[in-house]
Parts: structure tokens; C-alpha cells; sequence
């Protein structure tokens, strides 16, 4: 149906704010604490704070702006999951589709230092 | 001086042109005093304020669409014949009679006029003028958002016709790559009128995007659940949801190159860090999805065409639903396939060249179930039909043409070359154009009150048929032989000539067949009270459109239609008990002008900072913003129809 | 119109502007994937790591969300039509976005005199328009918030203004949230 009765996004309570927001607070602490004493590697580093970042995602997404928490239809839901597809393909193709011409179009000092770097290869 | 320093750098030699160029200005100038003399002769200008500019109704407001958008055709068909001529004489010896930077100039107008305003505004155009009707509402979500929309896209396309008379044009191809587009290389005003032209337009389309999607999800009647909508409804909602994902990366990517231009910055220059490549991945990242954009309601409009001259209901209508909704998908993954040569290698070619060739599939699920709903249908051969019979040759070619194509190693050889053109002119005139056309026809007597006349219609499809395929199977040819994309002058050892020519003629037989509409639509109004559409239903349909008066009364239906079953009214029209009609007050908003000031303003701030004149564009915005502060804390901007007045004109119209 | 007629047209609304922010979204996307491209176009200038000061930015980042979060417990008041608590909370609201906005500002301002402008770099120009776009939504949520205040002073707290409260609070999370990525990837992934 394309009727709502109620307003679906005045959810909350003062409970629920405060629970978002002190894990928000938490999420963010738990991944500046792990960047500044350089707790893991760098590949994993990353992982991890991408990690934290999700999920202070989710926790806003759910405590902030009641997403999910609708009534049917959910409108709100499925067009966030679109803009959130769209957003992953632009930015992971950007990323793979520039890496491979950034690749092709490399100057020949850049071509040495990758050849030796990347390939271990030394001319 | 102190007054030329506030001009920027907008000074006199903004006002030296060529001898082309001031015929177009001229002629243009001329329409425009023409039109302006009409209305003050009449005494008309009162009337053109407050039934059309000042108005809120997408039904106003899609023919006001309508009319900018074939304004700016025929200057781009006009572009179009320039581009020919010069081609077909600029041989050896000759140089033809455009300059180089002319003609750059007029490819680039020629392409940026046809895609954004007049594609784009006959697409919005219908949709204002179709789709409330047909999910049986009374107006769209968000009334004055939608007449902002239009002003903005009016604006848009004033800057860009400023640029004819002040100053030029971008010369830097319809998409102004850089570094051509930087300054460095294009350091005149001509690639930020483009921006500037574009950015604002697309806001207007970006804000329509969001309130037909809004729209269509909300204000349907109460019976009427998406699975029983029209065709044309389903091909809108997917492609608005194309125009709200599609056209951020624009206006960022617009942004971007400005910010480039203006502050000097360095995303696309080609040194201190700037990546030009990552321009044509962005702004291919929005480009494919929008010629997606362009299709889609092409689409619908053939599904709405078909079926009701073939007098048989659509065939496969669910298969049509998934098939928008997996093309609105893999649109967004097939953008590489413009820039296969730029150099990304095998794999990222192989996937987005294999993905290229599956969205071909939904499309021909589409062609396959409209000849479907022919087959064994009574096929009536009216002009919409003609259209789309058209297009089924026409598209079906050129899209075989795409997919060769997608195949990376093939589009090595064609990547800009003629035979990219004629591909991608065949989609859209074939597809978007031949869409159009037949959607204009066919609901015509819909938004006016009478039908076009039949045999002109048909003079019209046939030059248009014949001079497309004169002006573009040529080029097919053209760019298998190796001619290139834009040029200006070739040798005349190369051999093209013969086929130039052909393709000038072919541009002639379109230049009739356009003749033939004007002439089509001057004798109608003629001969209008021969063909009144009385009944509101003047083919037999079968949506919720027809249900109503021609034209429909401002507030579209008096009793709102109860809606069961698809194919709506064909329900309606066959009940054997039809409700009694109930009148009852109606509540409408009211007309406005301050979308005109936005618009206004917005043109002020995008002019101004094309000239580098920074306080008057600070000016233009600041008061952009505050009018939308003004309007967005303003209330009660609506007005009451009573009962009593709304029975008398439902009975006026011989309709209780 | 009857009240269940105006319910509707006042979700319709909010669902209008919910679809704005999806792309708002779509915006902010494409500026990221423009600064995870050019992260180390530096063109010979210092990479974030030696530009960017984590504690600084910290306490940035727990300004927004602290505001975030008396935001919510504003809207929580103006449904309980509380009007008093509503000012006060957007007051801080208010306040503490006005503060990271300072701080902003700030960093950008030393950026710029040390020769570290939006000039400098492809890095640069994607750094400061990435975060700049975000500064200047801040900057439209607080002319936003102000204008409100001073309609719930004078006119009270309305159907219409619940309606655009509510719109104003889902723009102020939403910006809270582009915030965690703008911390997360420019910030701490430019300090790994």
C-alpha cells in the first residue's frame, strides 16, 4: 500500500540515544587508541578500523536515524540499500579501474622503482 | 577603471563574433522580439503570467518542458546540418566554411543542447504531463519543487544560449574532457558556460529525480499496488532512480573541474598531482547511467503504444518489470566500456566488456514482448505505431552495433571513430527520439484537447526514417573505413567525400520531416475542431489517463477512480455499475513566481562567475539562498476548489 | 484537510527529504573515491600523516557526535511538545557544531598559511574539497537550526515545524555519520 498512518521516523528513546551514542563513542575511541599506538600491522590496521568505522555505521544508522524500524512498506530502507550499492560500485570500481591505468600509464623512473619494489625484480 | 574591474572579465570583445555566428544570433534575436511582439499585440502577457509561468501544474508545467525542449532542437538539429555541410565541403583544397574553433564550438553545442535540454526535457515533459494521471493522483509530491525544476532548467539552458551572443561556447567536445577543459588549454569562458550551464540544469533534474520517485511510491491510489501499474510508470521509477544516484557524481564531477578552473586547484590538471583519466571515470560513472536515463521512459512509452494499438494488453508484464529493474542495475556497471582504449588493461576490460554485452539482454526481452503483444493483436497503424515500428529496425541495428562494440579488441579499431557516432545516434534518435515522438502523438489530444493530423504524421515518420538512415548508415560505413570522430577537414585522397554527401542529404530529408511536424501541428490547430476528442479517450485506452477529460481538468479527476486490476481504466470502462460521481472541495496549491527567482538568480550566479564578476555572484547566491529560507518557512501557499464549482465543470464538459 | 490526510502529506515529506540524503550520499561518495584516488598525488609535499595532528581531529569528531546526540534528545522533547528543553538542546546542538565548525576553520587556515593549500596537490584539492563539502552542509545545518529556533520562539512548536525539525535532525545524523568515514579514511588511514 502506499499509505502510512504514522510519522516513521519519530522513534527513540532517551535510552536508546544514549546507548547509540555512548557505543558511538566507545567505536570511535576503540579505533583513534588503535591508529595511535600502531597496535597491528598496517594491512591489518586498516581492516580494523574499517571494521569500527561499519559498525559506528550501523549503530548510527539504527540508534540515529531508525533506519529499519519503519513500518511496511520500507521505503527508506530500500532506497538506502540502492545508494549503498551505488556508493560500493563507484568506489571500489574508481579504485580498481585507477589503479590498473595509474598501472599502464606509469613513467619509465616510475615503471623502475615498481618493477623493483612490487616485482622484485632488479633491472 | 573601476567600473571595467566590476565586470570582471567581461569586457567588449565578449561581443565580436563571426559572420555564422551572427546569423544564428540574429535569427535567434529575431524569434525572440517575434514571439515578445505576438504577446504584447495580443495583450497576452497577463495571460502567459498566470496560466503558464507562475504555474504549479506538472500539466502546465510539461508542455512549458516541451516547448524549451524542441526550441533547443531545432537549434540543435540547426548544429547538426552546420556539422554536415562543413563535412561533406571540407575536402583538400577546401576548407570548408567554418572555422576549426568553430566547429568544435558547434559539435560541443550540438551535443550538450541535444542530450540535456532537448532529451532531458521532453523526457520530463511527458513525465510531468502522464504520470500523475495515470497512478490517479492529483498532482505530483512536491508541487513547487517540481516548477523549480523546470525554471532550473530553463536557466541552464538561457546560459547556455548567452554564450551564442556573449562570448563563445565550450570548444572542448560535449563532455569537455581535460586537460582540454583545463585552463591551461582552454583558458577562455567557453568550458565554464558549459559548467555552469549543466551544473544548474542538473540540479533541476537531480530535484525532479527525487520527487517523481517520491511520487510514484506514495500517491498512487489505494488499489493501485506497483504490480498493477502502468508500464510507463515502472520505466519512470526506474529511471528516476537512475537520475538520483547518477546525477551527484555529475554535479561533484562539474564541481570538481570548476574548482580546477576558478580556484585552481588540481584534480584533472596534467601536473601537481592532478589525474585527468579520473575525469572520464567519473564523469562516464554518471554519463552511462544518464543515456540509460534517456531510454527508459522511451521504453515505456512503446509498452503504453503497442498495447493499445495492437488493442491486447501487454504482453509478458512481468518480465517488462524485471527486465527496467536489471537494466537500472547493470547501467552502473558498465560505465569502462567508454574509455576501453584509455589503458586499464585486460581484466577490468574483459568484466565491464562482458557486462556491457549482458545488459543487452534485458532490452531484448523488451523488443521480444512488445512484437509479442502484436502477434495476433488488431494492429491499428497510427503515427505512434509507425514510430515504433521505426524504432524496432532502427534500434535493434544500432544495438547490435553496441555490442560489437563491447567487445574490447573491436572497439580498439572503432573507440571514436564514425561508426561509434552513427552507434550512438541510432540509440538515441531511434530509441529516445522515435520514443518521444510517438509519446507526443499519442497523448497529444490528452494535454490539448484534439488529435494531430494523421497524414502529415505520417510524411514526418517517413523523411525522419529515411533521412536517418541516409544521414547514418553512411557513417557506419565511414568509421569501418577509419574516419575519426569531429573532424573538420580530411584529405581527399581518403576517399569519405561521397559518403559525406550522402550523409548531408540524409540531414535534409530529417530537416523535412521536421517541417513537415511544424506543418503537422500549425494545419491541427487549424483543423482542431474537426478532430476534438470529446470522450477523453480517443484510441481505446487502457490507463487511468484516459479516464479523465481533454484536456483534464486542473485538478485531473473530480471523483478519484477506485483502482483493482492493471490495465486500470480498461476496468473502469467495462464495469456495468459505475459509481456515481461525489464531488467534494479540493484543495490546490497556488500559483507562484518564486521559482522564476531562483532560477533567476541561480542564471545570475552561474553567468557571474563564468565572467570572473565574484561579488555579483556572491550577490546571485546569497540571494538564492534566502529566497529558498523565505519560501521553505512560508505556509498556507494553496487554494480550495469548492464542490459546487468542480461539479459545474465535470458536468460542463459533458462528463458526470 | 482532514488529519490523517495531513499525517500523509507530512511523511511524504520526510520520506522526500530521507531520498535527498541518499544522494547527498551519492555525493560524498564520489568525492571519497576522488580522495582515495589521489591520496598520494602529494607532488612532493608532505603526506597526511606529517599534516594532520589525531588528537586534534579526536576531539572534533567527539564535538559532532556529542551534538549528534543532543539533537536526538531535542527531537525527543519537541514530540513532548516540550518547548523549553527543545531551544536549550539545540542551543548546545548549535554551540557544539559552531565549535567543530571553529576547529575546522582553524585547520584549514594553518594549512593554508604553511603553503599546504587546495593549490598545493592533487591530495590537497581532494583533501580540502572532501572535507570543506562536508564543513559547508555543517555550515547550511546550522543556518538551518538557527532559523528554527527563531520560528519555535515565535510561533511554537507546529505540525510544520515537528515536520521540519525532524527533517533538520536526520540531516544533522546524516552529516555525523559522513563524519565517521571523513575520520576514519582520511584521518586515521592517513596516519597507517
Amino acid at each position: 500500500m502506499s499509505n502510512m498512518t504514522h510519522e516513521d521516523t519519530g522513534r527513540g528513546t532517551i535510552l536508546s540515544y544514549s546507548l547509540g551514542f555512548l557505543t558511538s563513542v566507545e567505536l570511535t575511541l576503540g579505533a583513534y587508541l588503535l591508529v595511535a599506538h600502531h597496535a597491528f600491522s598496517s594491512g591489518r590496521l586498516i581492516f580494523a578500523i574499517i571494521g569500527l568505522a561499519i559498525a559506528q555505521l550501523l549503530v548510527q544508522l539504527v540508534f540515529f536515524l531508525h533506519l529499519g524500524r519503519e513500518s511496511k512498506p520500507r521505503w527508506n530502507l530500500v532506497v538506502f540499500s540502492f545508494a549503498l550499492t551505488v556508493v560500493l560500485i563507484l568506489v571500489i570500481g574508481s579504485l580498481w579501474i585507477m589503479n590498473h591505468l595509474d598501472y599502464s600509464h606509469m613513467t619509465p623512473a616510475q615503471t623502475d622503482t615498481s618493477i623493483i619494489k612490487d616485482e622484485g625484480i632488479n633491472p | 577603471m573601476v567600473f571595467a574591474e566590476l565586470l570582471g572579465r567581461l569586457n567588449a570583445s565578449a561581443l565580436h563574433h563571426g559572420g555564422v555566428e551572427m546569423v544564428g544570433i540574429a535569427s535567434m534575436g529575431l524569434a525572440g522580439l517575434a514571439a515578445f511582439g505576438y504577446l504584447t499585440y495580443k495583450r497576452r502577457w497577463k495571460w502567459l503570467y498566470r496560466e503558464w509561468l507562475t504555474s504549479v501544474d506538472p500539466k502546465k508545467i510539461g508542455v512549458m518542458y516541451i516547448v524549451v525542449a524542441a526550441l533547443m532542437g531545432l537549434r540543435g538539429v540547426t548544429d547538426a546540418a552546420m556539422l554536415r555541410a562543413q563535412q561533406a565541403t571540407s575536402v583538400g583544397a577546401s576548407h570548408g566554411f567554418l572555422s576549426s574553433d568553430h566547429f568544435q564550438q558547434i559539435f560541443s553545442a550540438h551535443g550538450t543542447i541535444m542530450i540535456f535540454f532537448l532529451a532531458m526535457g521532453l523526457m520530463f515533459g511527458l513525465i510531468n504531463l502522464i504520470v500523475p494521471l495515470q497512478i490517479g493522483a492529483r498532482d505530483v509530491a512536491f508541487p513547487f519543487l517540481n516548477a523549480t525544476s523546470f525554471w532550473l532548467f530553463t536557466a541552464g539552458m538561457m546560459l547556455l544560449n548567452t554564450s551564442l551572443a556573449i562570448g563563445d561556447f565550450s570548444a572542448a567536445g560535449w563532455l569537455a574532457y581535460p586537460p582540454l577543459s583545463e585552463l591551461a588549454y582552454s583558458p577562455g569562458v567557453g568550458v565554464d558556460y558549459w559548467i555552469w550551464a549543466l551544473q544548474i540544469a542538473g540540479i533541476g533534474s537531480l530535484l525532479a529525480g527525487i520527487n517523481f520517485l517520491v511520487t510514484i511510491l506514495r500517491l498512487r491510489r489505494p488499489g493501485m499496488s506497483l504490480m498493477k501499474m502502468p508500464l510507463f510508470c515502472w520505466s519512470v521509477l526506474g529511471t528516476m532512480t537512475l537520475v538520483i544516484f547518477a546525477f551527484p557524481i555529475l554535479t561533484v564531477t562539474l564541481t570538481l573541474l570548476a574548482l580546477d578552473r576558478t580556484l585552481g586547484m588540481h584534480f584533472f590538471t596534467s601536473g601537481a598531482g592532478g589525474n585527468p583519466m579520473m575525469y572520464v571515470n567519473l564523469i562516464w560513472a554518471w554519463g552511462h547511467p544518464e543515456v540509460y536515463i534517456l531510454i527508459l521512459p522511451a521504453f515505456g512509452v512503446f509498452s503504453e503504444v503497442v498495447s493499445t494499438f495492437s488493442q491486447k494488453k501487454l504482453f509478458g508484464y512481468k518480465s517488462m518489470v524485471w527486465a527496467i529493474w536489471a537494466i537500472v542495475l547493470l547501467s552502473f556497471l558498465v560505465w569502462l566500456h567508454h574509455f576501453f582504449t584509455m589503458g586499464a588493461g585486460a581484466d577490468v576490460n574483459a568484466f565491464f566488456g562482458v557486462m556491457t554485452m549482458v545488459i543487452a539482454v534485458p532490452t531484448g526481452v523488451k523488443v521480444f514482448n512488445w512484437l509479442f503483444t502484436m502477434y495476433r493483436g488488431r494492429i491499428r497503424f497510427t503515427t505512434p505505431m509507425m514510430w515504433f515500428l521505426g524504432f524496432v529496425v532502427t534500434f535493434t541495428v544500432g544495438g547490435m552495433a553496441g555490442v560489437l562494440m563491447a567487445v574490447p579488441p573491436a572497439d580498439f579499431q572503432l573507440h571514436n571513430s564514425l561508426f561509434l557516432v552513427a552507434h550512438f545516434h541510432t540509440m538515441i534518435i531511434g530509441g529516445v527520439v522515435f520514443g518521444y515522438f510517438a509519446g507526443l502523438v499519442y497523448w497529444f489530444p490528452k494535454i490539448f484537447g484534439f488529435k494531430l493530423n494523421e497524414r502529415l504524421g505520417t510524411y514526418a515518420f517517413w523523411c525522419w526514417l529515411v533521412g536517418f538512415l541516409t544521414a547514418f548508415v553512411p557513417l557506419y560505413i565511414l568509421g569501418l573505413m577509419g574516419a575519426t570522430r569531429r573532424l573538420d577537414h580530411y584529405d581527399a585522397s581518403m576517399g569519405w567525400q561521397g559518403l559525406f554527401i550522402v550523409a548531408g542529404v540524409g540531414v535534409a530529408i530529417i530537416l523535412a520531416g521536421i517541417g513537415f511536424q511544424v506543418l503537422q501541428i500549425i494545419v491541427s490547430i487549424r483543423q482542431r475542431h474537426k478532430n476534438m476528442d470529446t470522450s477523453g479517450d480517443p484510441w481505446n485506452g487502457r490507463t487511468l489517463e484516459w479516464a479523465t477529460s481533454s484536456p483534464a481538468a486542473p485538478y485531473n479527476f473530480a471523483t478519484m477512480p477506485a483502482v483493482t486490476t492493471r490495465d486500470a481504466f480498461w476496468t473502469i470502462k467495462h464495469d456495468k455499475n459505475p459509481p456515481k460521481p461525489h464531488y467534494t472541495d479540493i484543495e490546490m496549491p497556488s500559483n507562484t513566481a518564486v521559482p522564476i527567482f531562483i532560477a533567476a538568480f541561480a542564471f545570475l550566479t552561474g553567468f557571474s562567475i563564468v565572467w570572473h564578476i565574484y561579488w555579483l555572484a556572491l550577490v546571485g547566491l546569497l540571494s538564492f539562498v534566502t529566497l529558498i529560507i523565505v519560501r521553505t518557512t512560508s505556509d498556507g501557499n494553496e487554494y480550495v476548489i469548492p464542490a459546487a464549482q468542480v461539479r459545474e465543470i465535470e458536468e460542463s464538459r459533458g462528463r458526470s | 484537510m482532514s488529519q490523517t490526510e495531513a499525517i500523509e502529506k507530512d511523511s511524504t515529506s520526510i520520506f522526500g527529504f530521507w531520498v535527498y540524503l541518499m544522494t547527498d550520499v551519492v555525493l560524498f561518495a564520489s568525492l571519497f573515491a576522488t580522495f582515495a584516488v589521489l591520496r598520494n598525488n602529494t607532488y612532493g609535499g608532505p603526506p597526511g600523516r606529517e599534516l594532520f595532528s589525531l588528537p586534534y581531529v579526536l576531539t572534533e569528531t567527539l564535538l559532532l557526535l556529542t551534538s549528534s546526540f543532543t539533537c536526538g534528545l531535542a527531537m525527543l522533547a519537541a514530540r513532548r511538545g516540550d518547548k523549553r528543553t527543545v531551544l536549550v538542546l539545540f542551543g548546545i546542538t548549535f554551540l557544539l557544531g559552531v565549535a567543530f565548525l571553529g576547529m575546522e576553520l582553524t585547520e584549514f587556515h594553518h594549512l593554508a598559511a604553511e603553503g599546504n593549500s587546495w593549490r598545493r596537490s592533487g591530495f590537497l584539492s581532494s583533501f580540502f574539497t572532501l572535507v570543506g563539502t562536508h564543513g559547508l552542509h555543517i555550515t547550511v545545518g546550522l543556518l538551518w537550526m538557527g532559523v528554527m529556533m527563531v520560528r519555535i520562539v515565535r510561533a511554537g512548536l507546529g505540525r510544520a515545524t515537528l515536520r521540519r525539525l525532524t527533517m533538520l535532525s536526520l540531516f544533522w545524523h546524516f552529516l555525523d555519520i559522513i563524519w565517521i568515514f571523513i575520520f576514519t579514511i582520511v584521518y586515521l588511514l592517513g596516519a597507517t
